[in-house]
C-alpha cells in the first residue's frame, strides 16, 4: 500500500477524534437553542469555566484568593487539601447547576418573548462576565487537569497497523476515551429526550410555549434544566479539551470553531452537531493533509468557516436542520 | 334560582351536578383597558357552558383568566369549592383544567400521538432514572398513559394520522388534535376557545358532535367560546354573554335568546 494512503487513512481518524470534541461544544449549543430559542454565545465560556472550577477544586485552591490576598493582605492560597477527581467533579457540575438557576433567575427570565437578538447580546454579556468571575475566582494562568483519563500513544493501534501495513499509526489513548465518552454522552441525552418525561417536556417547551404551559409544564424549570445539562456538557467537554492542552483562556475560543459545525449539521439538531463536528475534524485535517503543502499550510485556520460559507450558500439550514419554509 | 349545590337533570338525560367553579366579581386591566369589568358567573359539574359575545366582548380573556395566563386585578376565583391564589397556567394546568387556544398551540414538530401523549405529562410520578431504564413505575405507567390516548384517538376518529407530523395536518384536524390533547389530561374541566373558528360546515358538525360525545361519555365539564350562534345555541345548557367586557346576559339558551340586551349587542341598536 503506498505510504501517502496509509499516513492519508491515519489523518483521517486523527480528524475523527478532533471532531469529537467540537461535536461536544457544538451539542451545548444545540441543546439551549432547541429548548428555549436562545444562542449561547457562552457555551465555550462555560467549558472553560467548568474546567477551571474542576481544577481549582480538585487542588483545593481558594476561590477569590487574589482578591481576598489584594483586600485582606493576608496571603491565602490554597486550603491545603486534594479533592479526588470523581467528587470534584460532581462538585463542579452543583455548580453548573447553580450558574444555571442563576443565568435563568437574573437573566432570562427577565427576558422571556424578547427578540433573538436580544437574547443572543444577553449571553455575549453572559460570556464575557464568567470569564472575567472564572478569572477572578481561580486566577488566570495555564493550569494541568489531570483526572486520570490515560493519556499517550495507544500501543495496541500502533503495533497493530504497524504489523498489517508496515507503519504504526499514532492514536492518542485521551482521543479514544474522548470518543467513547462522547458516544456515551449523546445516547444518554437522546435517552433523556426521547423517553423521559422531563425530556418530552424539554421538547414540548421546545416547540411551543404556550402550549406546554397549557399541558402544566412550568418553563422556569425546563430552561433551568436545560441550561444544567447544558453546564454538563460544557464540563464534558471542558475536561477533555483541559486534558489535552491544559486549562487555558483559549479554551472559550473553540466556541467559535463550533459555529462552522452549527452551520453544517443544523442547529436544531443533535446527530447534526455530531455528523456536522465529525466532518469538520476529518476535513480540516485532510485539508491540510492534502492541500496545505501546496499553499503554504495552516489551512486548519480557515477551512472549517469556508465550509460553512460555502453550506450558508447552498443549504442554509445544515445537513439536518428544519427546512426553512416561508409560507405566504 | 338554584343552589350552589344543587344538581338537576337535562331534557336528553344528562345530570348536571353543582357548582365547580365559579367567578366572582372579575375585573382584568391592561393599563388604562378594561377588558372584563365585575363578571360573576359560575360552571356546574356536567354541564356545557358557553361564552358569547361580539368580537372584543372579552370572552378570550375570561378564559384566560379561568387557566391562569391572566390574572385578574379584583375578584376571586373558586375552585371546587375553595379560593385559588393567583398561579402560574402549569399550575392550573395540574389542577386539572385543560384548555385549546383559539390560534391553536400545538407541538409542530412532534408526531400526533407524541403531542396527545404531552397531555399524560403531569399524570406520571416515576423518576428520571425509572424512566431512563424503563423499570418498574415507569412502565406501568407508560401503559397505562398509552391506554388512555389510544382510547381518546379511537374516540375522536384520527387513528388513520397518530404518526403524522402535525406540522402536515390541515387546520380542522389540528383543532381536532388539539382536542385530544386536552382530553388526555382528563380534565375536571375543559376550556375550548372557538373550537369552530374557521372550519367549514362539515367540520363544524363534527367538532360539535365530539363536545357532545366528550361531555356525555367522560362527564366533563365543558366551557367554551364560540361565534357561531346556531352551534352555540345547540350545544350548551347555559350561556353567558358578554359585550365591552361587561356581562349582559346568563341562563339557558332560550332566555339568553330572547334577553332585550342581547338582541341590542348582536343586531345594535338605534341611539338618539
Amino acid at each position: 500500500m503506498p505510504d501517502q494512503l496509509i499516513f492519508g487513512m491515519e489523518v483521517f481518524l486523527n480528524g475523527l477524534m478532533a471532531g469529537v470534541l467540537y461535536a461536544l461544544v457544538a451539542l451545548g449549543f444545540v441543546l439551549i437553542y432547541k429548548a428555549s430559542g436562545i444562542f449561547n454565545y457562552a457555551q465555550g465560556v462555560m467549558a472553560l469555566f467548568s474546567a477551571l472550577t474542576l481544577v481549582g477544586i480538585m487542588e483545593g485552591q481558594v476561590p477569590f484568593g487574589h482578591l481576598i490576598n489584594a483586600i485582606f493582605g493576608t496571603e491565602i492560597h490554597h486550603f491545603g487539601w486534594h479533592v479526588p477527581a470523581v467528587l470534584a467533579i460532581l462538585l463542579t457540575m452543583g455548580v453548573m447547576v447553580l450558574l444555571a438557576v442563576c443565568v435563568q433567575k437574573f437573566v432570562f427570565r427577565h427576558l422571556v418573548g424578547q427578540e433573538p437578538i436580544i437574547l443572543f447580546m444577553a449571553t455575549i454579556g453572559l460570556a464575557y462576565f464568567l470569564e472575567g468571575v472564572g478569572d477572578i475566582m481561580w486566577g488566570s494562568e495555564i493550569k494541568k487537569l489531570e483526572v486520570g483519563l490515560p493519556q499517550g500513544i495507544n500501543t495496541l493501534i500502533d503495533e497493530t497497523t504497524y504489523g498489517w501495513f508496515g507503519y504504526g499509526f499514532f492514536i492518542d489513548n485521551l482521543d479514544l476515551v474522548a470518543t467513547a465518552i462522547a458516544i456515551l454522552l449523546v445516547s444518554a441525552l437522546v435517552i433523556f429526550a426521547q423517553y423521559t418525561k422531563q425530556g418530552r417536556a424539554m421538547r414540548a417547551v421546545a416547540d411551543d410555549h404556550q402550549a406546554a404551559l397549557s399541558v402544566g409544564v412550568s418553563l422556569n424549570f425546563i430552561w433551568i434544566m436545560v441550561w444544567s445539562v447544558a453546564g454538563f456538557v460544557a464540563l464534558v467537554a471542558g475536561i477533555m479539551w483541559g486534558a489535552k492542552s491544559g486549562v487555558q483562556f483559549s479554551l472559550s475560543l473553540i466556541a467559535l470553531k463550533a459555529l462552522p459545525v452549527l452551520m453544517l449539521g443544523g442547529f436544531t439538531s443533535i446527530p447534526g452537531a455530531i455528523i456536522g463536528g465529525l466532518i469538520i475534524g476529518v476535513g480540516e485535517k485532510m485539508f491540510e493533509f492534502a492541500v496545505g503543502p501546496l499553499v503554504g499550510g495552516a489551512t486548519e485556520n480557515w477551512f472549517a468557516y469556508v465550509l460553512a460559507l460555502i453550506f450558508l450558500v447552498f443549504r442554509p439550514q445544515g445537513l439536518f436542520g428544519e427546512k426553512i419554509i416561508e409560507r405566504v | 334560582m338554584l343552589d350552589a349545590s344543587d344538581s338537576y337533570v337535562t331534557e336528553d338525560g344528562r345530570t348536571i351536578g353543582g357548582v365547580v367553579m365559579e367567578m366572582k366579581n372579575i375585573t382584568l386591566r391592561f393599563g388604562g383597558v378594561v377588558a372584563i369589568k365585575d363578571i360573576s358567573f359560575d360552571i356546574r359539574q356536567g354541564e356545557i357552558r358557553a361564552i358569547i359575545g361580539p368580537n372584543g366582548a372579552g370572552k378570550s380573556s375570561m378564559l384566560n383568566v379561568i387557566s391562569g395566563f391572566y390574572n385578574p386585578q379584583e375578584g376571586q376565583v373558586f375552585y371546587k369549592g375553595k379560593l385559588r391564589p393567583s398561579m402560574r397556567p402549569y399550575q392550573v394546568a395540574r389542577q386539572g383544567i385543560a384548555r385549546t387556544f383559539q390560534n391553536i398551540a400545538l407541538f409542530e414538530g412532534m408526531t400526533v400521538l407524541d403531542n396527545i401523549m404531552t397531555g399524560r405529562l403531569h399524570h406520571s410520578k416515576a423518576n428520571l432514572f425509572e424512566q431512563a431504564f424503563w423499570k418498574g413505575r415507569a412502565e406501568r405507567e407508560e401503559v397505562a398513559n398509552r391506554e388512555v390516548v389510544e382510547k381518546i384517538i379511537d374516540f375522536l376518529e384520527i387513528q388513520t394520522i397518530r404518526k403524522t407530523p402535525v406540522g402536515r395536518l390541515p387546520y380542522g384536524l389540528k383543532k381536532r388534535v388539539e382536542l385530544a390533547r386536552a382530553l388526555a389530561a382528563e380534565p375536571s374541566i375543559l376550556l375550548l376557545d372557538e373550537p369552530m373558528a374557521g372550519m367549514n360546515v362539515e367540520e363544524k358538525e363534527d367538532m360539535s358532535r365530539f363536545i357532545l360525545d366528550v361531555n356525555d361519555e367522560f362527564g366533563t365539564t365543558i366551557a367554551l367560546i364560540e361565534h357561531d350562534m346556531g352551534v352555540v345555541m345547540d350545544l350548551s345548557d347555559r350561556v353567558v354573554v358578554m359585550d365591552y367586557g361587561k356581562k349582559i346576559g346568563d341562563g339557558t339558551p332560550d332566555e339568553v335568546r330572547n334577553n332585550q340586551d342581547v338582541i341590542d349587542a348582536y343586531l345594535g341598536v338605534a341611539h338618539d
